[in-house]
């Protein structure tokens, strides 16, 4: 049977989440033990070899490329966890939602008072991922089995819930581990 | 006059005629969450956080009387419930980017939250679009993460003697306005009145303050909101 | 609306002097603003508070939580389209495209020269005469969207509404002070509401007898709140008259707001003066010496008629100092008993959570129309702090043949809780949509064979906050005790689809949420989100159960009567037509979401890019 395999994404997050794994010290060790990653940024594979029992999602998504991403995880994975404010709610970059896109990339590339664009338009091309209309937190996407809070999560919390996971015991989290921040 | 006696969770409570459920309940050490509540202000009862079921029906025990002989369930799975629906809704309804605002680990929704074990909302966020106000030199107005619960409001009137602040519009666009045609700078609000202090989430903030206290050393960094009402029951 | 600011000052602080300056006329000064300006704009809002000596964001509170008033000009005809469930059935859709095309602009806009603004309002209580309209005060019924040329031709050559009236409705529509073309519609007369009635009578026999007899006979009678509640009208006024205070008041709340609803107008068209001698007898009980009539917006066009029916019964003595109707009828008054009582009529402006008592007794006061926190309870501390009784139209007209006939021939009508008769208003697919005044324990069946309802599907039984009522329970009793209504009964034909029906009822609640509590402001947006996306396909069954849950919370955790009923939509037809979700929603076995829509979300973007998405090959 082999190890359980575990995948993870970085969607539209800032790698914040994917350092808080990293961060869980020499308990890295234990994980490598305890688990095969498989499609993730920490091994670089970049596709599914197989199917996974947990997938790790950090970011929520913002463009087309997030999206496709997330579904193929779902399709692959047992088990989707978000992990992080953004992949639960959309995050900062979730703050562009309720303003139109157009609006947007007006100010980011055009308007925005650092901004120095002498073609006068926003990037534009086909290796360009197109953005969505929103930032859409991943349970909107695809049905999230679990959602681990925090900006990033306490590589504690992490630690934690894929142990749970794994050992297949309930997850009850300590009050000092549930933060948004 | 007479003690009036009543059951909390079958604990038995005493309490003084013409107290609310919560006051009691706060004498005897038994915390029952709340948000819009605030010492010193008039009850307001509209956040409905403090739910409990009195003799089998829900009541807001901010404002809910006490009367001899009722039972009050605080704790049973359905009350719970309801708290963390409630606050769930509060967290979709308006946009709260906790990782940056200079309330959070002093946030009283964050830590209704926390206490609730909430990990994330299970509705969809609504987004909804609404306005700053940085207008004032000394403090700012942030809308998306107003909760509606009026201490502002109560305490601008009431304490401040001002009435800065009064809802508007009514249903979902229900909002804080101030008195003045648009902005706070054109309103009487000065930083110490009352009013700047009593807001539970970071809708309403000092500028220049930031992030003052370390992680860590926050006010529900390590211990649940209502921990405080808790241990006096435990001290006595 | 050629008014300089100057103008605008005088005539604002005119407006305010004639209610006095008092700060709890604040409703009726903003609708003279409005009336007189067609808006009240900040400048009028600063005027007034200053006026009326309170802070203008207290103005501006009060004028931005009611539908007929708004800070924004509007036109010198402000047409309402009613958009209830029956009107939309009826076809008040094609209405409001017809005045949008007439008008050249969308609805909730004004035309350019100013005269014109097209908008949408909730039930104004004339679903048996579907659809209709409301063109500032007046009321135009039985609409066809042919007849939208005609009508502002007539507005532009007369500038006057009243012209519309080509022939005016039945009984007083007909009153040269309504001359309207509304239709009683009565179809069933009973022995209590619509029965024979000398004006007066029944003040004198409740006169000649004690304030505690004449409460004693209203609970022998055993008569329940015909607003809907049944709350025991007796034990009310008790509570009222025990109340600590010199003064108190009796409010009869006319602001029949519940979707379905217009038996009060009917009431109140033919039958003035045995609600005004009910509340006269109510505050004889009770001990007031002020009476308010909280007459909803919609019905202004009333307003005069029973301003006059109100003044003839001063002259009478029926009211005002002294009381006693013996110089007209030569009674045998004993003169001790002779009191001191008045009513004023309150309008409303637009806000159904005013029916709610505590909400209206916020408006009665000038304020926004929140209910308020319980306790203290009306009885106990109410209008402006008084001991305050407010009782259903109905109700009151009840106490009047109470007190004429006896309790016990008023307890020997109806059914065993619920004594007397109902006075239902009853529209949708019926042959015969009216007024009926029927005893306590009629069937639903009953009630829709009188209406000629043929091939019934559903009955709502006591408008959006009561209960869908399915086929099997049409055998069940129209009581206090079974099925419980304030009057609206609307009937549903197999051809109607339900569930837009229940989605209508959760706009109407969404809308009309005074966004107090949490519960009701977000939890109805969150139940009516989820209900869209069932109705859409794109619900799981998840979903089903999430609509219970949250419905649940909804209705136990809201702080008054609108949020503690506003799931009902949702969670009788849960109930009765469970299959009608069930067969919409998908198992979900992918884990993917339905309710995603990629070529939605990418819509924008393909549009400014100027390509189609690679990732996704979307047609």
């Amino acid at each position: 049977m082999g190890k359980p395999k575990v995948a993870t994404a970085s969607l539209a997050g800032c790698f914040g989440c994917h350092m808080s794994l990293l961060d869980i010290d020499d308990k890295i060790l234990k994980l490598v033990e305890l688990v095969e990653f498989n499609k993730s940024p920490v091994d670089d594979i970049k596709k599914f070899t197989e199917r996974c029992a947990v997938g790790l999602i950090e970011g929520g998504c913002a463009n087309e490329e997030n999206a496709h991403n997330l579904q193929d995880f779902r399709r692959n994975c047992d088990i989707l966890i978000s992990v992080g404010d953004c992949a639960i709610m959309g995050g900062i970059p979730a703050m562009r939602n309720g303003i139109p896109l157009q609006e947007c990339l007006q100010k980011a590339y055009l308007e925005g008072p650092t901004i120095y664009n002498p073609t006068g338009k926003a990037p534009n091309g086909p290796d360009i991922p197109l953005l969505l209309d929103k930032v859409y937190p991943c349970s909107e996407i695809v049905k999230m089995d679990y959602h681990l809070p925090g900006c990033p999560p306490p590589a504690e919390t992490l630690w934690q819930a894929l142990v749970a996971l794994l050992t297949d015991k309930p997850l009850d989290l300590p009050y000092e581990l549930i933060k948004y921040d | 006059m007479a003690d009036i006696t009543f059951k909390i969770d079958n604990v038995d409570i005493k309490g003084k005629p013409g107290q609310t459920i919560m006051e009691a309940a706060d004498a005897a050490g038994i915390y029952i969450p709340r948000l819009c509540t605030y010492e010193g202000l008039q009850p307001h009862g509209s956040c409905r956080v403090c739910t409990v079921f009195v003799n089998g029906r829900a009541q807001a025990a901010c404002t809910q009387p006490i009367a001899e002989g009722i039972t009050v369930d605080n704790s049973s799975e359905e009350v719970q419930q309801i708290r963390k629906d409630i606050i769930e809704m509060l967290f979709v309804e308006g946009n709260h980017y906790c990782m940056f605002c200079e309330k959070s680990g002093n946030c009283e929704l964050q830590a209704l939250a926390y206490r609730l074990g909430v990990l994330a909302p299970k509705y969809p966020y609504l987004f909804p679009k609404r306005d700053i106000d940085a207008s004032h030199k000394d403090i700012f107005i942030d809308r998306n993460r107003c909760v509606l619960c009026g201490r502002c409001v109560r305490a601008s009137q009431d304490i401040d003697g001002k009435n800065v602040f009064e809802f508007v519009d009514r249903g979902p666009d229900k909002r804080v306005a101030v008195n003045s045609e648009a902005k706070l700078s054109d309103t009487e609000i000065d930083v110490t009145d009352k009013a700047v202090e009593v807001c539970p989430v970071g809708a309403l903030l000092k500028k220049r303050v930031g992030y003052a206290v370390p992680i860590g050393e926050r006010l529900y960094d390590n211990k649940p909101i209502g921990s405080e009402i808790e241990n006096k029951n435990q001290s006595s | 609306m050629t008014t300089t600011p100057k103008d605008l000052k005088k005539e604002i602080a005119d407006i305010c002097k004639a209610c006095g300056n008092d700060r709890s006329r604040l409703m009726d000064i903003v609708r003279d603003v409005q009336e007189k300006f067609g808006c009240v704009s900040d400048e009028a809002i600063n005027l007034i508070a200053s006026e009326v000596s309170v802070h203008r964001v207290e103005v501006e509170s009060v004028v931005s939580f009611y539908a007929f008033l708004s800070k924004d000009q509007k036109g010198n005809f402000v047409i309402r389209v009613c958009d209830d469930i029956i009107d939309r059935q009826a076809g008040s859709d094609s209405i409001i495209s017809a005045f949008e095309k007439e008008l050249g602009i969308n609805c909730g806009e004004t035309t350019a020269d100013g005269k014109f603004t097209l908008e949408k309002t909730p039930c104004i209580g004339m679903c048996d005469q579907a659809p209709a309209i409301m063109i500032n005060d007046e009321i135009v019924t039985n609409l066809t969207a042919d007849k939208a040329g005609q009508i502002i031709s007539t507005l532009k050559e007369s500038g006057d509404p009243k012209k519309l009236v080509a022939e005016p409705g039945d009984g007083n529509n007909g009153n040269p002070l309504v001359n309207s073309m509304v239709m009683n519609n009565i179809h069933q007369k009973g022995e209590i509401v619509f029965s024979e009635y000398v004006s007066g009578a029944a003040l004198k026999e409740a006169l000649s007898s004690s304030p505690k007899e004449v409460i004693r006979n209203v609970k022998a009678a055993s008569l329940r709140g015909r607003g809907g509640a049944g709350f025991p009208t007796g034990m009310k006024w008790d509570f009222t008259r025990a109340a600590e205070g010199d003064k108190k008041a009796i409010i009869c709340n006319a602001d029949e707001g519940e979707p379905g609803t217009f038996k009060d107008r009917a009431i109140l068209t033919e039958c003035p003066d045995m609600v005004f001698e009910g509340m006269t007898i109510a505050g004889y009980a009770i001990g007031a010496d002020t009476g308010i009539l909280y007459l909803r917006g919609e019905y202004a066009y009333l307003r005069k008629f029973l301003e006059e029916k109100l003044a003839k019964r001063r002259e009478n003595g029926l009211l005002g100092k002294n009381i006693s109707p013996k110089k007209r009828l030569g009674g045998l008054l004993k003169s001790k008993s002779a009191f001191d009582f008045d009513i004023r009529i309150q309008m409303g402006a637009g806000a159904y959570v005013c029916g709610e008592e505590t909400a209206l007794i916020s408006s009665c006061e000038g304020s926004r129309g929140d209910p308020k926190t319980r306790p203290p309870f009306p009885a106990q501390k109410g209008y402006l702090g008084l001991p305050t009784c407010v009782n259903n139209v109905e109700t009151l007209a009840c106490v009047v043949k109470i007190i004429e006939k006896g309790a016990a021939w008023f307890a020997a009508r109806g059914s065993a809780g619920s004594k007397g008769t109902k006075v239902l208003s009853i529209s949708g697919d019926c042959e015969k949509p009216g007024v009926y005044e029927l005893p306590f324990g009629t069937t639903v069946s009953e009630v829709l064979e009188k209406t000629g309802a043929k091939d019934t599907a559903a009955v709502q039984m006591g408008g959006p906050s009561g209960t869908l009522v399915a086929a099997n329970d049409f055998g069940r009793k129209i009581c206090y005790d079974d099925l419980a209504t304030g009057g609206s009964i609307m009937v549903f034909s197999r051809d109607r689809n339900l569930l837009e029906v229940v989605d209508y009822f959760m706009e109407f609640f969404i809308e009309e949420s005074c966004g107090y509590c949490t519960p009701c402001r977000v939890g109805n947006v969150l139940l009516k989100d989820t209900l869209e996306k069932i109705i859409n396909g794109k619900g799981l069954t998840t979903d089903i159960s999430n609509l219970e849950s949250l419905g649940k919370t909804v209705k136990l955790a809201s702080r008054c009567g609108l949020g503690q009923t506003s799931a009902n939509p949702i969670l009788t037809s849960l109930q009765n037509f469970r299959t009608l979700y069930e067969n919409l929603v998908k198992t979900d076995e992918t884990g993917m979401n339905p309710s995603f829509d990629i070529s939605k979300a990418l819509k924008d973007s393909e549009k400014i890019a100027e390509r189609k998405s690679v990732v996704y090959t979307t047609e």
